[in-house]
C-alpha cells in the first residue's frame, strides 16, 4: 500500500441555480489572458445539452479517456504510445476553436461616440478576438444555458432515450452541472503528454501543466474526456484547471468554492491508495464505482493513519481527513457520485445528483412531490430522469442512481416529518439503512453546513514549511537551480501577436 | 574573399547553432514549443503538416547520405556511381516533392486564414522565407541539374568540403566552382542553421521519444516551499468581530512577497 492525499470537490447540483458566479470569478483569476480568451477552466452547462465544448462527452468522436482492450488491459482510447508519436504532426482528434466557441469582444466606444440627434440607437458590433474582424456570435461556452439552445436531444447521454423523452418544454426537465478539472486519480492527461510535462502532485494529487516543459503537443487535450485542458494559442502550451493550488496550499478553497451563491461545493482531502489505482480502473464497467471507492483509505482506521504518519504527512492532515465532507458524501453516507465513471480516469470531483429532474416529473405525473410515496414510485416508474441521471454518474447503472435519490428524497420527507410533525418516520430509515443521526446529519452537512464545514483544508504544510526552513533555505536554490536565486532569468523570444 | 564564404561564415553559423541554443535553453524554456496552431485551423494543417514532416525527415536523411558518406565507401561496398545517382535522385524528388507540398500548403495556412495570419510573428514569417528559399535552392539543384541538366557530381566537392569543416581544415577552392545554385544552397544551408534556435525549430530537439517508455503517469513533488499558512476563516471572524470598527470578515491577502516562487509551473 502507497498512501497517498487528495484533495477533492463535491458537489450538491440541487443546489446549482446556474448564475454561473463560478465561471466569472475562475476566469477573472485564471484565463482573462490573451490566447485563453476562449478557455473555461470553470463552465456551467445545461444538462441535457451538448455542453462545452461541443459534444464532449461523445468519445466515438474525441477518443478521450481510456478503454479496456480485447485482452481486458487497459489503454487510451486514442491509442498506444507509437500510435501517438505517429499523430504527432496532425493530431486527429484534437476539437478546433469552433467547437468551443470564437470570443468576442464588443465596440462599446460607440455608445457613448455616436453623434447626438439619431433616430437609431447605436448598436454595438461583435468583433472576433480571433481575427480583429467583424463578425456573428453563433455559439458560446453557455450557449444552450436552461435549455436555450436547441440542442438538447443531440445530447450524447440520451442515445438510446432520445425517442423515451419527451422535449416539449413543460414535460422535459433540466439542471445545471458545473464542471472543473477532475483531477484524476488515474488521468489520460498526463498518460498521453508525450514530453512528460503534466503530472500529477504528490502531497495533494492536483494535476498540472509544466508549463517550462510543455512542447505543446496538444496530446492531453484530446486524451481527457472532460475535454478540461486547453491550447493557449498564444503561448502554444496547454493550460489547465489549477486546484487553485496557491489557494489550498494557504489553507484557502478553491475560488470556485469561495464565490460559489449556493454554496454546493465540498472540499475535502481523502486518503488513497496509489497501488490499487490501476487495478481499479481495469474492473468491468459496472463495478467501477465500487472499485474506485475501495481506492480510497478510511481516515478512521487506525492502520491507515499509522501508514499516513509513516508515510510522513503531518498530523493536521489525519484530523483533517477525518473532518472531510468529502469522505462522508462519497463513503460514508454514499451520496456522492462521480462523473462519467466509465472513462475510467478515477475522477475527483463528485457529485451529488440532483433529484429536481424527479420531482419534477413526479409533479408532471400529478404525484405530489412532497410525499415520499410519490418520489419512490416516480423513481421507480418514471424511468427517464433516473436512466439519464444514471448515464451520468454510474455509467447507466440506474439502481445505484435510483438508490441514491432514494436517499435524498427519504432524507427530505423524514426532515419534513421531524420539522412540521414532530414525528421521526422510522419507515423511511428502514427503506434507505441509515439512522436517525446519520440522516440528520447528512442533512445538516446538505442543506446548512457552514464554511468550514464545507471547506476542510489543512493548514497548508506547514510542518513541511518549517522542515525545509531548518534545511538553511531552499536546496533548490542554488546556481542554475530552479528555485528563487541563482537560476537564469527566464525570458520570452517569441511574444505572440501585437 | 572565398575563404570568408566558404571557412569563417560556416564556423560562425555552427557557433551561433550551438550558443544559440545553449542560451536559448537556459533561458526560454517557456518559448520552447512547437507553437501548435491546429486548434485555429485543422483542415489545411491535416494534410500539410504530415506531408511537411514526413518529407522533411526524408530529405535530411538524403543530406546526411549525400554529404556524410564518402563516395570511395559506397563505391567500396559495392555501389556504382550510377545506382547512387538514382537513388539519390529518386529519393530526393520524392520526399523533395513531399516537402514542397507540405510547405506550400502551411505557407498558404498563414495567408487563407485569418486566424492564423493573426498569430504569425515576424520571426515565422522570416522562418517561412528561409525555408521556401532553402528547398527552392534544394530542389532546382536536383530537378533542373541532377535530373534535367548536365548532372553536378557535388560528392566529389561540395560534400568533401563539408566534411573538412568537421575536421577542421577545409578548402575553400572546392567550393569555387560549383554551379551557383549547389553554391548558394550551401551557405544558405549554414545561414538556416544560424537562425534555427531563435526559431520554433527548436521543438525538433524535443522530439518526445522518453514517452515510449515512460510510465505513463507521472507523479512529482512540489518544488520550492510551501507558502506560509493563512489564518482559518473562523480565527479571522473571531478578530474582526471582536474588532471595535466591527467589519465583517475580510480576510487578510496574501501579499505578493508572501508567494514563493514556483517557476516550474506557471499555469
Amino acid at each position: 500500500m502507497r498512501i497517498r492525499a487528495q484533495v477533492a470537490m463535491v458537489m450538491n447540483l440541487d443546489k446549482c441555480i446556474g448564475c454561473h458566479t463560478c465561471s466569472v470569478t475562475c476566469k477573472q483569476t485564471w484565463t482573462n489572458r490573451e490566447g485563453t480568451e476562449y478557455v473555461w477552466f470553470n463552465n456551467v452547462e445545461t444538462k441535457p445539452g451538448i455542453g462545452y465544448p461541443k459534444h464532449y462527452e461523445d468519445q466515438e468522436r474525441w477518443k478521450g479517456g481510456w478503454k479496456l482492450d480485447g485482452k481486458g488491459r487497459l489503454v487510451l482510447r486514442s491509442g498506444g504510445r507509437l500510435s501517438r508519436l505517429g499523430k504527432i504532426f496532425a493530431n486527429p482528434d484534437l476539437p478546433t476553436i469552433d467547437d468551443y466557441y470564437e470570443p468576442a469582444t464588443f465596440d462599446k466606444d460607440i455608445l457613448v461616440s455616436a453623434p447626438g440627434g439619431l433616430t437609431d440607437t447605436p448598436v454595438k458590433k461583435p468583433w472576433s478576438k480571433l481575427t480583429g474582424e467583424p463578425m456573428s456570435i453563433e455559439w458560446g461556452a453557455n450557449w444552450e444555458d436552461s435549455l436555450g439552445g436547441d440542442t438538447m436531444d443531440q445530447d450524447p447521454n440520451l442515445r438510446g432515450l432520445a425517442d423515451k423523452v419527451k422535449f416539449e418544454f413543460e414535460k422535459t426537465f433540466m439542471f445545471h452541472l458545473p464542471r472543473i478539472c477532475e483531477h484524476c486519480l488515474n488521468p489520460a492527461c498526463v498518460s498521453a503528454c508525450p514530453s512528460g510535462a503534466m503530472y500529477k502532485r504528490e502531497e495533494d494529487g492536483i494535476v498540472l501543466v509544466d508549463q517550462d516543459r510543455c512542447r505543446g503537443w496538444r496530446m492531453c487535450v484530446s486524451a481527457c474526456p472532460y475535454k478540461k485542458v486547453y491550447v493557449n494559442h498564444a503561448t502554444g502550451k496547454a493550460e489547465k484547471c489549477t486546484f487553485c493550488f496557491p489557494r489550498i496550499e494557504a489553507g484557502q478553497p478553491t475560488i470556485c468554492s469561495e464565490t460559489c451563491v449556493g454554496r454546493l461545493r465540498y472540499l475535502g482531502i481523502l486518503w488513497y491508495d496509489e497501488d490499487a489505482v490501476l487495478a481499479a480502473a481495469t474492473v468491468p464497467e459496472e463495478e467501477l464505482l465500487d472499485a474506485q471507492r475501495g481506492v480510497f483509505l478510511d481516515p478512521f482506521d487506525p492502520a491507515v493513519q499509522q501508514a499516513a504518519r509513516d508515510a510522513g504527512h503531518p498530523e493536521e492532515w489525519i484530523e483533517a481527513a477525518m473532518a472531510s465532507p468529502v469522505w462522508k458524501l462519497i463513503s460514508e453516507y454514499r451520496i456522492a457520485l462521480p462523473l462519467h465513471p466509465e472513462y475510467r480516469t478515477l475522477p475527483m470531483v463528485w457529485y451529488v445528483p440532483p433529484l429536481s429532474p424527479v420531482l419534477d416529473a413526479a409533479g408532471a405525473a400529478g404525484r405530489d412531490d412532497t410525499d415520499a410515496d410519490d418520489i419512490f414510485h416516480t423513481i421507480e416508474d418514471l424511468r427517464i430522469p433516473v436512466e439519464y441521471l444514471a448515464s451520468l454518474f454510474t455509467a447507466g447503472d440506474t439502481a445505484v442512481a435510483g438508490g441514491v435519490l432514494m436517499k435524498l428524497a427519504a432524507m427530505r420527507a423524514y426532515m419534513r416529518a421531524r420539522t412540521l410533525d414532530g414525528t421521526v418516520a422510522n419507515e423511511l430509515l428502514d427503506g434507505i439503512g441509515m439512522t436517525a443521526g446519520q440522516v440528520e446529519a447528512m442533512y445538516r452537512l446538505l442543506a446548512i453546513a457552514k464554511y468550514d464545514e464545507r471547506y476542510v483544508i489543512p493548514a497548508a504544510h506547514a510542518k513541511t514549511a518549517a522542515a525545509l526552513e531548518d534545511l538553511g533555505g531552499c536546496s533548490l536554490d542554488g546556481e542554475g537551480g530552479p528555485g528563487m536565486g541563482g537560476g537564469p532569468v527566464p525570458v520570452i523570444l517569441s511574444t505572440r501577436r501585437p | 574573399m572565398s575563404t570568408l564564404v566558404w571557412i569563417v561564415v560556416p564556423y560562425f553559423c555552427i557557433g551561433v547553432f550551438i550558443g544559440g541554443h545553449i542560451w536559448r535553453w537556459r533561458h526560454d524554456q517557456f518559448g520552447w514549443t512547437t507553437h501548435t496552431s491546429q486548434i485555429l485551423e485543422n483542415r489545411l494543417l491535416r494534410l500539410g503538416s504530415p506531408l511537411f514532416h514526413l518529407g522533411a525527415f526524408g530529405v535530411i536523411g538524403g543530406h546526411a547520405m549525400g554529404l556524410l558518406v564518402p563516395a570511395s565507401l559506397t563505391e567500396a561496398v559495392g555501389v556504382s556511381e550510377h545506382t547512387y545517382h538514382l537513388v539519390s535522385v529518386t529519393g530526393g524528388v520524392a520526399t523533395g516533392v513531399m516537402l514542397v507540398a507540405g510547405l506550400s500548403l502551411l505557407i498558404a495556412r498563414r495567408f487563407v486564414s485569418g486566424r492564423i495570419r493573426r498569430v504569425t510573428t515576424t520571426m515565422d514569417k522570416v522562418l517561412y522565407a528561409a525555408l521556401a528559399a532553402m528547398v527552392a535552392l534544394g530542389m532546382s539543384g536536383t530537378v533542373v541539374i541532377n535530373l534535367f541538366g548536365e548532372g553536378y557530381d557535388y560528392r566529389e566537392t561540395l560534400a568533401v568540403w563539408f566534411r573538412q569543416i568537421f575536421y577542421l581544415q577545409p578548402d575553400p577552392s572546392l567550393m569555387a566552382d560549383a554551379p551557383l545554385v549547389f553554391q548558394l544552397h550551401a551557405i544558405g544551408g549554414f545561414l538556416f542553421l544560424a537562425m534555427w534556435p531563435f526559431t520554433r525549430l527548436v521543438h525538433v530537439w524535443s522530439a518526445p521519444l522518453a514517452y515510449l517508455w515512460r510510465p505513463y503517469v507521472v507523479y512529482r513533488g512540489r518544488r520550492g516551499p510551501a507558502p506560509a499558512p493563512q489564518p482559518a476563516p473562523s480565527a479571522v471572524r473571531t478578530v474582526s468581530a471582536a474588532r471595535p470598527s466591527g467589519r465583517p470578515s475580510v480576510r487578510p491577502a496574501v501579499q505578493p512577497s508572501d508567494q514563493p516562487d514556483r517557476p516550474t509551473v506557471k499555469a
